[in-house]
């Protein structure tokens, strides 16, 4: 056997005395940070409290919210935010009991169903409605519930967008309860049973009120969203003449350019505010709620009993009804001949895929531009998120903490919002490169690394706290510098989470609407782009092939990410439990 | 040369006092046993030679460098030493073979070299057939090897090994105890060895610090450990002791007249004249015939246990329970409340401090 005792190895590097390189890492992800999130939002923040032309200062703030025209969009925004967040209650909270109390077959698929509409764009749901309730509605048309030829669409109205809101984030309650519920621990049920309480109360007296912080918190996240919302309130208050704040700026920037950068910039900072209002009161509510020990067994969930059939069908008929039938709504649209002929079997054609998809130039560049730039994002957000993670869920660095915490900005403030910023800071030549990247591709790239890096940052982090950080410190014992530490050992070990929140970007990017409105430029059109502008010009079926096209490449991938799922940190996808 | 020397070192948290003041020397080549209960601040001291934490105050040196104190910090890169987690740490990723060879590269070995390295290592540890299999695929004993050998094959003058055996059956734990006794004669590397289980410190270390709530207790090899505990939580904590009340009547040369109840002995200990401590193991005792008077202790039986092929009865000496209770063999099972009479064969007189 080998004398293991000499020659021995030096100690790697120089015998000296070090912080490590830890420092620069965080530096160079603290200038990341800053310049996609800190000083674009920082600066259209600035420049909505500056001097107006009269030169008072807050000038330009009394000048923009003094007008009639914001008055308007501004209670509206306000009226249909809220109207919506009940609807979104209505639906999300029975449906997240129904789905979290009883057993019931199928539940992934269920859970699944209910969520998607947070998988499909607010753009390609309007539309998907729109065909539904339309003149030429191919379901409504074989039941003869149909509108007659030339009636307005029903959706085109306040009512329409409440009701699409309302449904676009039901989910967002849904999960907020659910999450709550099946965390609930076994015992407060059980000491209830031995009560002698009945089902009805201990679902009243004992559940509901344990998820009323999980209802309030989820259903202002939902406002957040609503107040944030583009797609919607673009595809049918536009044509219904029902301005909100978010389709208020885009028409102002559309209509008179970067000159009226400064007013709408304070229309962005009155849609922050209104987000964060309800931000806010999510926070306090989920810091006053009384605690609960979740330490134990988790909830069973209880036999339906006689009314398991009841219930079975009523759920699948809802959920059908919400995500199923106005997709199929929006396929009968883009297999139909032509824009207003009602679908019949025989008329059945894939013409309108094939000009739309194949024969358009325009169509082929925007899914080549959503590609590289959804995957750029995809890969650029996992990468920093690994980094961000890293430095502050195993190193334990507050700075990067600190960094995370800025980095998920972007995501929390309305993308337009994000949009604005951006031209505010980069139509201008860039310092040093006198080059400006607005009307490139960069710009979207960047915007769509800053918007969605709070994506890719969830399921690392996840992943990484439940790490044993004596991984690390092996690799650190062992010589590691903290570059190979990354390589060899995070990365590896981070890589389901990181591929899985790649996807999510990637999904969530390649449909994009908000941040792509107010950014594209002709040459770098993206999918979310042309739905929008096929539907516009009234193109409705190639509007509709177009959509159902990029919803099936997101559905194939949302498999292929529920395939990696069992090799990921519970958790870390919304619709696996 | 020492090899590592702690000068009165102190970790804090925000909620507590990990590591108070502590000073003490690792010789070159020992293996050096860190016991205490948990909480007592042992894992950090262990933490704090490997640069894993930065102390709030005092020095570290290793051999003649110093590594943190006021001359700054070297981190745990560049301390060149090995470690062997509670955990393992194996990464899931790699195979055996690569786990090893980690640490060997950028170290200017070339590859046949590293190759070699790996292979001596698992040759040392007894799984040369294992190189190519996962981490997963071992039993925790293999686990364990690989831990070891993760480290050996960088060759480090100083293994650090924290509650190495805790995670690992009782049967099991005898091997591993009998493996690290011979890679250590074999790697002439210092090992300083993490433990809260005091049959596993003295099996294998030949210098024992016992760390009682931040504090070093008590630095000694481990016969005089358990012969000449410093303070009563060494008596308490090794060999099981028992500590009685007493009082120390004259002192001196290593030894004392100690009065216990209401008979007096003489028996070794360093303590002033004043209160004092005895402290008894069950070999220190033994089951008299006859009344007591002069060097025989009285008690009652308040409990009786079968362990190790004898009966181990637990004795209150004195009426009232005020004194104290101490263990004792015998070869029948005794009767809760039975009246007996002990005679004294050895012991240790501490200070006590005035109630």
């Amino acid at each position: 056997m080998a004398d293991l005792s000499v020659p021995r190895v030096s100690p790697t590097g120089r015998q000296r005395v070090s912080r490590g390189d830890e420092p620069l890492f965080v530096a160079f992800l603290a200038l990341v940070v800053l310049v996609l999130a800190v000083w674009p939002l920082g600066r259209l923040f600035v420049e909505a409290l500056g001097t107006g032309e009269g030169g008072k200062s807050f000038g330009l703030m009394s000048e923009a919210l003094s007008s009639r025209a914001f008055e308007r969009a501004f209670w509206n925004t306000l009226e249909t935010s809220s109207a919506s967040v009940v609807v979104s209650v209505l639906l999300g909270l029975p449906l997240a009991l129904a789905i979290s109390l009883f057993r019931i077959g199928n539940r992934v698929a269920l859970t699944f169903l209910v969520l998607s509409p947070l998988l499909i764009p607010s753009q390609i749901m309007a539309l998907a409605w729109i065909e539904l309730m339309g003149s030429s509605s191919p379901l409504l048309g074989l039941l003869g519930f149909a509108q007659a030829q030339g009636e307005t669409n029903p959706l085109y109205s306040r009512g329409g967008i409440v009701w699409l809101m309302g449904i676009e984030h039901m989910p967002l309650v849904f999960l907020a309860v659910r999450a709550c519920l099946t965390t609930l621990p076994e015992d407060l049920i059980e000491a209830a049973r031995i009560g002698g309480a009945g089902m009805f109360r201990i679902v009243t007296g004992v559940l509901l009120p344990l998820a009323v912080p999980a209802v309030v918190a989820g259903a202002s996240l939902a406002f957040a969203a609503s107040v944030g919302n583009f797609g919607v309130p673009a595809l049918l208050g536009i044509p219904g003449r029902y301005p909100m704040l978010t389709t208020l700026i885009y028409q102002r920037l559309n209509g008179f350019g970067p000159a009226v950068i400064g007013q709408v910039a304070v229309l962005a900072l009155v849609l922050v505010s209104m987000a964060g209002v309800a931000l806010g009161l999510r926070a306090i509510v989920l810091r006053r709620s009384a605690p609960i020990d979740r330490s134990g067994r988790p909830l069973a969930p209880f036999e339906a009993g006689r009314f398991h059939r009841p219930l079975v069908f009523a759920l699948w008929s809802v959920v059908t009804l919400l995500s199923v039938v106005p997709l199929l709504a929006l396929l009968g649209a883009a297999l139909s001949p032509a824009v207003g002929v009602r679908l019949g079997l025989d008329s059945v054609t894939l013409a309108g895929f094939r000009s739309t998809l194949i024969d358009s130039a325009t169509v082929r560049r925007a899914f080549a531009n959503s590609i590289l730039l959804s995957a750029g994002a995809a890969v650029a957000t996992a990468g920093i998120a690994v980094l961000l993670a890293y430095f502050g869920t195993v190193r334990r660095l507050m700075v990067a903490r600190r960094v995370a915490w800025f980095a998920e900005l972007p995501f929390i403030v309305p993308g337009t919002v994000l949009a604005l910023a951006y031209i505010l800071v980069f139509l201008p030549p860039l310092p040093l490169i006198g080059v400006s990247i607005y009307g490139s591709a960069t710009i979207l790239l960047l915007a769509y690394v800053a918007r969605f890096l709070a994506l890719a940052i969830g399921p690392v982090q996840t992943a990484l706290a439940s790490l044993d950080p004596s991984l690390d410190e092996m690799g650190r014992i062992l010589g590691a510098r903290t570059f190979r530490r990354i390589a060899r050992l995070i990365a590896p070990l981070a890589a389901p989470a990181s591929a899985a929140g790649a996807i999510l970007v990637f999904m969530t990017a390649f449909n994009e609407l908000t941040v792509s409105a107010l950014l594209w430029s002709s040459g770098v059109e993206t999918i979310g782009v042309m739905v929008f502008s096929l539907q516009y010009e009234g193109n409705s079926t190639a509007a509709a092939a177009l959509s159902v096209a990029s919803i099936g490449f997101v559905l194939v991938l949302a498999l292929l990410v529920d395939r990696l799922g069992n090799r990921l940190p519970s958790g870390t996808l919304p619709w696996r439990h | 040369m020492a090899n590592i020397r702690l000068e009165s070192v102190s970790k804090r948290y925000p909620d507590k006092v990990a590591v108070d003041n502590v000073s003490f020397e690792v010789p070159n080549g020992s293996f050096f046993a860190l016991l205490g209960p948990s909480g007592c601040g042992k894992t950090t001291i262990l933490r704090l030679i490997a640069g894993l934490e930065r102390p709030d105050a005092g020095e570290i040196a290793l051999g003649a460098r110093p590594v943190a104190g006021r001359g700054g910090f070297v981190g745990p890169e560049h301390r060149g030493l090995g470690m062997v987690f509670q955990s393992y740490a194996l990464w899931p990723h790699m195979t055996v073979a690569a786990n090893i060879d980690f640490g060997l590269a950028g170290r200017g070995l070339s590859r046949a070299d590293r190759r070699r390295r790996v292979h001596e290592a698992l040759d040392l540890v007894g799984l040369s057939a294992e190189g190519a299999r996962r981490p997963h695929q071992l039993s925790g004993g293999q686990r364990q090897r690989v831990a070891l050998a993760r480290s050996l094959a960088v060759r480090p003058e100083i293994i650090l090994l924290d509650e190495p055996l805790a995670n690992l059956d009782a049967h099991l734990r005898q091997t591993m105890l009998a493996e690290f006794g011979r890679i250590h004669a074999q790697a002439k590397t210092t090992f300083v060895f993490v433990t809260h289980d005091q049959n596993e410190a003295m099996a294998l270390a030949d210098q024992v610090a016992v760390m009682d709530r931040g504090r070093l207790q008590q630095l000694a090899p481990p016969e005089e450990l358990f012969a000449r505990p410093a303070s009563p939580m060494v008596a308490r904590f090794v060999g099981q002791g028992r500590l009685l009340a007493g009082d120390v009547l004259a002192s001196g040369e290593g030894t004392t007249r100690f009065r216990l109840d209401n008979a007096e002995f003489q028996v070794e200990g360093r303590a002033p004249v004043g209160p004092g401590w005895l402290c008894l193991r069950a070999r220190d005792v033994q089951l008299a015939k006859g009344g007591g008077s002069g060097e025989r202790l009285n008690g009652r039986v308040v409990g009786s246990r079968f362990e190790g092929g004898d009966h181990r009865l637990t004795v209150q000496v004195g009426e009232t329970g005020a004194v104290g209770s101490v263990d004792v063999l015998s070869p029948q099972r005794g009767t809760i409340g039975e009246a007996v009479c002990l005679a004294l064969r050895g012991g240790w007189v501490l200070a006590r401090e005035a109630a």
